[in-house]
This record gives C-alpha cells, sequence and structure tokens, in this order.
C-alpha cells in the first residue's frame, strides 16, 4: 500500500457532513435567521419603550401585592360563570360534532360534495380563534354568555370533529364490512360497526376539549361574551391591580383543577 | 347443574351490560348531570328577549358579509403581513430561548431547585390564555405589535420547552451513561448524547408552534397588541361586516396555508 | 338456489379476477372452493352478495337476480345470505350478544337496534345459537376478551341469525390453528346440514376440505377448472389446480381423524339446542 492510497482509506479528516449537506444545512440557518431578523425590522417596533419595561414590570408587580382578596366574593359568580360557558359550550360540540366528523372521514361520507363541505367546516371552525368567534355571536346575539357558549362550540366542533374523522378513518374495514353483508341499513352500519369503536375517542377527546375550553372562557369576557374576563377587563383599564391579582390568581387554580380533572377523567376511560 | 340448565326457558329479552353496574349509581350520576344542566343554565344571566332577536340578526348579518368586501386590500395586507411577522419573529426567538428553560425543566439532568422554579415558570405561562398575556404585555409596553410579540414569545417558550423537557425526560438514559462513561463532560453529554435524541422532534415542535403562532397572532390584535385582530375587531366595531368577512376568509387561508406547511415541513424532518 | 352465469370480475385498475364463472347449487351441500391464493375464491364470493361489484354476469338467488338490484333491494338480498369472514370481523369493542344480534340488522329499525330492543324470538334464536356454537353463558364478555376460535363461533353465530339462504364462507379457518380449524370447519358444516343452509366455503386446506365438503369446486386464475365430489379430487385434479407438484401426502388416505377433532363436548344445555 503506497502513502497515498493509505491516505485516501484512512483519511485524517472525518466529517459528519459532506461539504454539500454542509452548505445546505449553513442555507438553512442563514435562511431561518433572516426572515426572523427581517420581520423583527420590518414591525417597526419602538424598542425605547422597551427600555423602561423592567421598571413597569416592577410596577406592576408591586401593586398587584397584596391581592384584594375582599374582591373575591364578587368574581365567584363570574367565575362559575366561566365554567359553565365552557362545559354548555362543550356539550353543544359533544351534539354537533359526530355527524360532522362522519361526512369528513373519508369512508362514511356520502360523496364528495358532503366530504369537501364537512372538511371546510373543519378548517374555517379551527382557523377562527374562540375569541374571533365571539365577536361574531356578540354581534348577533348581544353581550354576554349565550354568545360565549356558541363561541366556544363553534371553535370546538373543529378540533374534535377533526380527530374524530381521524379515528372513523381508522376504524377496522373488516368489522364495518361485516355489518354491510348482514343487510343493515347506512345509518345502522354507521350506529353497529362504526361509532363503537370511536366511542372511547369521542369521549377522550370531549373531556380534553373541556379543558382547553375553560382556560379560552376566560378570555371571551374581553370581547364582552361572559365569564371572568369581563371583570378582568375593566379592572385592567382600571389599574386595579390588586383586583387583577385575585383574579389571575382564580383563574389560575380552576385552570390547573380542570387539567387535572381531565387528565383523570382521561386516565380513567382509556 | 344440567336440570335447571334445560328447566330454565331461554331468555327472550337481553340488556347490554352498563357501564355503571350498579343502577343507584348511575341514577344518582343521570340525577348529578340533570341538575348541573338546570343550575348553570339558570345561573347565566342571558337576556332571552336579546337573543331572541339573534336569529333575524344573524341572518341580516350573514346578508351584509356577502359579497366579502377585498377593496381595501392595502389595510388588509398590512395587517395579515404584520401578524406573519410577529409570528416569525416570535417563533425564532422562541425557539432559541426555549432551548435552555427546556434543559432546566428536564428533572433527570438537572438539580431539583432549577428544576423546580423552571417547571413553575413554564407552568404560570401556560396557565394564562394568550390574550391575558397580550393585554397585560399592552399595558406594560404600550399599544403596537411589540405587545403580540412579547406574548407570542412568552407562549412559544412555554410550550416548546415544555416539550424538550418532556422529551429529555423520556429519552433513554443508557445513551447519556455511556457517553458520560466516556469521560466526558455535561457540555459534550449534551451535543453527543441529548441532543441527537430530541433534536428531530424540536424541530418539529417548531414548526408546529410557528403555525399555533400564525394562528394566535390573528386573535392578539383584538386587545391592542398588534395585527390583523386589530383590523378586524374595529370592523365589527362598525358594522363594516363585509370586510370582516374578507378577513375572516384570509385567515381561514392563512391558517390552512400555515398548517399545511407545517405539516409538510414535518413530514420531510421524519 | 344459486345459479351463477358468466361471472367476471375487472378491479379498476384493470386486472381481471374472474373470467366468467358458471356455478350451480341445487341442493344443501357445502361446496369447498379451493385454489392458490390469488386464485379469485374471494373476489367469487364477494360477488355474490356484491361486496365486490362484479363486472359483468348474473347471480341468482333462488330465482332473484342480485346483480341488478338497487340500493334498498340489495340490503335486503344480503339478508339472505349469511357471511363469515377469516378475521372475523366481530366489532370488538361490543359484546357477544351484540355481536350475534348484529345479524338481525337487516329486519330491525334503527331505533330498536340503537336501543338494543330486539324482538323476544331474535333474542331466545341469539341464545340458542351461543350454546349451539359452545358459547353458552358468553353473551356478555365483549368481543374483544376471546379467544380467536370464539371470535368465529361468534361470527358463525351472526352469520345465522340471519336464517339465511345461504351461506358465504371466506377462509374461516385461516387464522386458527389446526385443531380450532378442525373443530370450526365441523361445526360450519353441521349447521349447514342441521338447517339445510348450501354453504360456499373458500378454504386452502385441500386434505380439510375433503373431508368436511360435499363438493369440490376449484379455481386457478380467475377460471373454474374443477367441479367434483371429493373422490374426484385426484392427483391431477390438484395439479390442474395448483400446478405440478407431488400430491400423494395430501390427498385423503380414508385415514380417521375422529379422535382428533372432536369439538369440545358444549356445555349440558346444548343438548335442548341440538334436539330441537
Ligand atoms: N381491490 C383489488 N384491486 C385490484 N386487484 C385485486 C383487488 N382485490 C383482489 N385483487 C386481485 O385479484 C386476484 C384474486 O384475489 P382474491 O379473490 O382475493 O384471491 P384469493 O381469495 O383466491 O386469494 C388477486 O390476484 C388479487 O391481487
Ligand atoms: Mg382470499
Amino acid at each position: 500500500m503506497t502513502p497515498a492510497d493509505h491516505a485516501a482509506r484512512y483519511p485524517e479528516v472525518w466529517r459528519k457532513f459532506s461539504p454539500r449537506q454542509t452548505v445546505v444545512r449553513y442555507i438553512w440557518f442563514a435562511g431561518i435567521v433572516f426572515v426572523a431578523a427581517w420581520s423583527l425590522r420590518h414591525l417597526e417596533i419602538p424598542w425605547e419603550y422597551f427600555l423602561d419595561a423592567h421598571e413597569q414590570v416592577a410596577d406592576l408587580v408591586v401593586r398587584m401585592y397584596p391581592p384584594a382578596w375582599d374582591h373575591f366574593g364578587q368574581i365567584l359568580d363570574p367565575l362559575l360563570e366561566t365554567i359553565h360557558i365552557a362545559t354548555l359550550g362543550t356539550i353543544v360540540t359533544f351534539g354537533i360534532s359526530l355527524p360532522i366528523a362522519i361526512i369528513s372521514a373519508r369512508n362514511t361520507t356520502p360523496n364528495v360534495v358532503t366530504w369537501f363541505i364537512g372538511r371546510f367546516i373543519l378548517v374555517a371552525s379551527r382557523s377562527i380563534n374562540t375569541v374571533v368567534w365571539a365577536l361574531i355571536f356578540v354581534a348577533i346575539f348581544g353581550p354576554g354568555p349565550m354568545a360565549g357558549i356558541w363561541a366556544v362550540a363553534f371553535r370546538s366542533i373543529g378540533f374534535m370533529g377533526k380527530l374524530i374523522a381521524e379515528a372513523i378513518e381508522e376504524v377496522d374495514a373488516g368489522a364495518v364490512e361485516a355489518i354491510e353483508a348482514t343487510g343493515a341499513s347506512r345509518l345502522q352500519v354507521l350506529m353497529i360497526g362504526v361509532l363503537p369503536q370511536v366511542l372511547p375517542v369521542i369521549y377522550g377527546t370531549t373531556v380534553y376539549r373541556w379543558d382547553i375550553n375553560i382556560r379560552e372562557s376566560t378570555v371571551l369576557g374581553f370581547v364582552g361574551a361572559g365569564g371572568i374576563g369581563i371583570q378582568l377587563y375593566s379592572s385592567i383599564n382600571q389599574f386595579q391591580w390588586d383586583e387583577v391579582s385575585v383574579m389571575l390568581l382564580s383563574v389560575f387554580g380552576v385552570v390547573v383543577v380542570s387539567e387535572w380533572i381531565s387528565a383523570t377523567v382521561r386516565e380513567k376511560i382509556t | 347443574m344440567t336440570d335447571t340448565a334445560t328447566a330454565t326457558p331461554t331468555p327472550t329479552r337481553w340488556k347490554p351490560p352498563s357501564m355503571i353496574e350498579r343502577p343507584a349509581v348511575r341514577y344518582a350520576l343521570w340525577a348529578v348531570a340533570a341538575a348541573y344542566l338546570v343550575w348553570s343554565m339558570g345561573a347565566l344571566e342571558v337576556d332571552w328577549g336579546r337573543v331572541a332577536q339573534g336569529f333575524p340578526r344573524a341572518g341580516n348579518m350573514v346578508a351584509r358579509m356577502f359579497p366579502p368586501d377585498f377593496s381595501r386590500w392595502d389595510l388588509l395586507v398590512r395587517g395579515v403581513v404584520e401578524s406573519v411577522e410577529m409570528a416569525f419573529a416570535a417563533s425564532f426567538i422562541g425557539m432559541v430561548l426555549a432551548v435552555p428553560l427546556g434543559l432546566c425543566a428536564a428533572g433527570n439532568i438537572m438539580p431539583r431547585p432549577v428544576y423546580l422554579v423552571a417547571r413553575t415558570l413554564i407552568v404560570l405561562s401556560r396557565t394564562f390564555h394568550e390574550v391575558i398575556l397580550a393585554i397585560l404585555f399592552v399595558k406594560i409596553v404600550g399599544f403596537g405589535p411589540l405587545a403580540g410579540l412579547l406574548t407570542l414569545v412568552v407562549a412559544s417558550v412555554s410550550f416548546i420547552s415544555k416539550m424538550i423537557a418532556e422529551d429529555i425526560e423520556n429519552m433513554n438514559m443508557g445513551q447519556v451513561e455511556a457517553v458520560r462513561a466516556t469521560g466526558a463532560s455535561f457540555a459534550k453529554v449534551l451535543v453527543y448524547a441529548i441532543q441527537p435524541q430530541v433534536l428531530p422532534r424540536y424541530l418539529g415542535v417548531c414548526i408546529y408552534r410557528l403555525d399555533a403562532n400564525i394562528r394566535h397572532s390573528t386573535v392578539v390584535g383584538i386587545v391592542g397588541a398588534g395585527g390583523i385582530g386589530m383590523t378586524l375587531s374595529a370592523t365589527f366595531k362598525r358594522y363594516d361586516y363585509d370586510f370582516s368577512m374578507a378577513i375572516l376568509l384570509t385567515i381561514i387561508g392563512l391558517v390552512f396555508i400555515g398548517e399545511f406547511f407545517s405539516n409538510w415541513v414535518r413530514g420531510k424532518l421524519r | 338456489m344459486l345459479e351463477i352465469t358468466g361471472l367476471e370480475k375487472q378491479y379498476p385498475n384493470g386486472f381481471r379476477a374472474l373470467h366468467g364463472i358458471d356455478l350451480r347449487v341445487d341442493e344443501p351441500q357445502v361446496i369447498a372452493v379451493i385454489g392458490s391464493s390469488g386464485a379469485g375464491k374471494s373476489t367469487l364470493i364477494r360477488c355474490i352478495n356484491r361486496l365486490v361489484e362484479p363486472t359483468a354476469g348474473s347471480v341468482r338467488l333462488n330465482g332473484l337476480e342480485i346483480t341488478r338490484l338497487g340500493r334498498g333491494d340489495l340490503r335486503r338480498a344480503r339478508r339472505m345470505m349469511g357471511m363469515i369472514f377469516q378475521e372475523y370481523n366481530l366489532v370488538e369493542r361490543l359484546t357477544v350478544m351484540e355481536n350475534v344480534l348484529s345479524g338481525r340488522l337487516g329486519y330491525v329499525g334503527f331505533w330498536r337496534a340503537f336501543r338494543r330492543a330486539y324482538p323476544p324470538d331474535d333474542v331466545r334464536a341469539a341464545f340458542e345459537l351461543l350454546e349451539r356454537v359452545g358459547l353458552g353463558g358468553r353473551h356478555n364478555t365483549r368481543a374483544d376478551a376471546l379467544s380467536g376460535g370464539q371470535r368465529q363461533r361468534v361470527g358463525i353465530a351472526r352469520a345465522l341469525m340471519q336464517a339465511p339462504d345461504l351461506l358465504l364462507v371466506d377462509e374461516p379457518t385461516a387464522s386458527l390453528d389446526p385443531k380450532t380449524s378442525r373443530q370450526i370447519m365441523r361445526l360450519i358444516c353441521e349447521l349447514a346440514h342441521e338447517r339445510g343452509t348450501p354453504a360456499l366455503v373458500n378454504i386452502h386446506d385441500v386434505a380439510l376440505a375433503q373431508n368436511s365438503a360435499d363438493r369440490i369446486v376449484g379455481l386457478r386464475d380467475g377460471d373454474l377448472v374443477f367441479d367434483g365430489g371429493p373422490a374426484d379430487l385426484t392427483g391431477d385434479a390438484l395439479n390442474e389446480i395448483y400446478g405440478e407438484e407431488d400430491w400423494s401426502a395430501t390427498i385423503r388416505s380414508d385415514e380417521d381423524d375422529e379422535d382428533g377433532a372432536a369439538p369440545p363436548p358444549p356445555p349440558q344445555a346444548s343438548a335442548g339446542a341440538l334436539g330441537k
């Protein structure tokens, strides 16, 4: 073996990536950094506001302490209303999302048109944030929890419908075929062949969504759709920071407890 | 045994076994559910007269939404671009800041106090809805995209770092020990044993977060934190529903593209 | 009873799985359909109840032309054909009883099925069938808690709940061990004879087919190449169906397999059901 052969066979430099790969990787890095930097510049942020931000924060914290706990009596009702909005909204969704999931799943939709409609409903429902849905329903039903319930329901349809439709597309097709072979009607096939297979997913996503909805309904009041958000918004705007801190702590408690309940229930049913 | 079996006639009734075996418990649960419904619906302060007007109003509103008015597209584009820029910049800053916080929040590689502090930070910021964070930031740094950017950064950091921490806690400790056994320092363990295991999912989570940030960037504006949401809530205040519809359709399109892009990239990463 | 003429199937990808099959069944007998994998056995059976749409030809069951029925009429026709599957195809999360009763879906309305309120006669028949297939007392067990052989017994009961005029059986034993296979095959044949129901059974175990069927039909690449009694199935016939091979060890040597294949004495009560 000549030294040249030896060098070729046992190179002294080892690289994980070939030069080409390396270049491609750096181009990706540079591209990401460039897009982020450009976005940031283009936002034309007045950074001088940022300079005294720490003072503002410190000021806020000082004013928030001590929390005005005597205020708690007044926020109990709105807090309960927040929970009711989430729960009732989730119940409404529980009823609506199954039919929409059925027409959105490729294996159960009656035809291409219904599939397309179903998919559009899912995408539209998920793209529009709960708060934006609340804006719409406040315009329809006027301010109050009614608008909140429908906002929560309309946003959740997309979430639950999508997950249920995915579950329907994954059902055991053999069992469905067997039910079809008995001469069952379309509705019966759905009920006996498909539904039992996706029921655990339906229960699981409902409970999961409920817990998300609790968090969502804490801000519905900002646009007038009921719940604790109304008081929170007005206290913030009146700089009643000691009241704000009571509300934030209560919201924190409710969200943490609901998350725990949801996790426990889901563990039980699966 | 044989006698009784042949003596008893074949039953002609059958009921599926219930999920909850004790009838008393079952009925009690139903009663609780019914009581909750009555209570929650009674507790909501719904102005039924106003709600009754809702249905004609909804029809009227839908009528005014069509055809959507895209004539003020310059305003629309400016808002959408601002939203997208906030999302890009926040995702990038978030993915960078999330790494140290995520490492600190991994119980299996960090000392207990560090872990507890990091986890508390994550839980605190995750509990509050983006819109609550947004309004607090508006109070701290004033109206405009900076408040929205900070909101999305906080939301991204807490989300991504939680995922990183969970991944590290679930990773294969054998590999870590093997690298440690070579006498590697903590930094080397990080690069050789931990990074290869969590990197692919980290990138996936970041892309997912970009998608989520695009969605959220459309609402923080409702409380004055920049982006298309500001424009949208203004149109609702002015009953400018054809422009609202144009904005909503744009948001749906934007979110759809974002989701498509995110799925595509995550498909590539796999 | 069953009359198939010129049955053809071309799949959407252009593959022709059946080229003009003719088959008549005039008496209640068990017909084993044999042939190598991909010969078109499943396609044939599925074209009869139109889980697969035939592209040409006719299928007549008791004089009724199946191939031209509309949706509603097809459903009524399917009630007359019970089907048993290789993978059992039970709804796993439902109880045994719900699976068996689902055989009556073609006869009951939506709400009855929804409330699980089947007519008393159906419920009695379901209990009797469960005894008969050896699952007495297991009616409240969930299907996913059963073994393969037990699941197939539920599948058989479900098909027979339809009180069918024809049984379509697709590889009923392919997922089972040899002993259970024989028990299941025996059960199917017994029930078919007991009830005077003709059965078309796809099977790839030639020896098992020869031992249990009254008549054997051989398929090769979508053509019917053999139709005769079990005794006519010679080495030459098998060469025709499967291609050249040494068959001496496979063909029935009239050895008696009674001992190994005896069904487990079903629980005592089945005596009542048997005597009926
Ligand atoms: N859905 C389908 N599309 C295309 N070809 C198919 C389809 N189903 C079956 N085939 C083909 O038809 C032939 C017969 O299949 P099948 O009836 O399942 O055979 P067997 O049950 O005898 O094993 C096979 O070659 C198979 O590849
Ligand atoms: Mg087959």
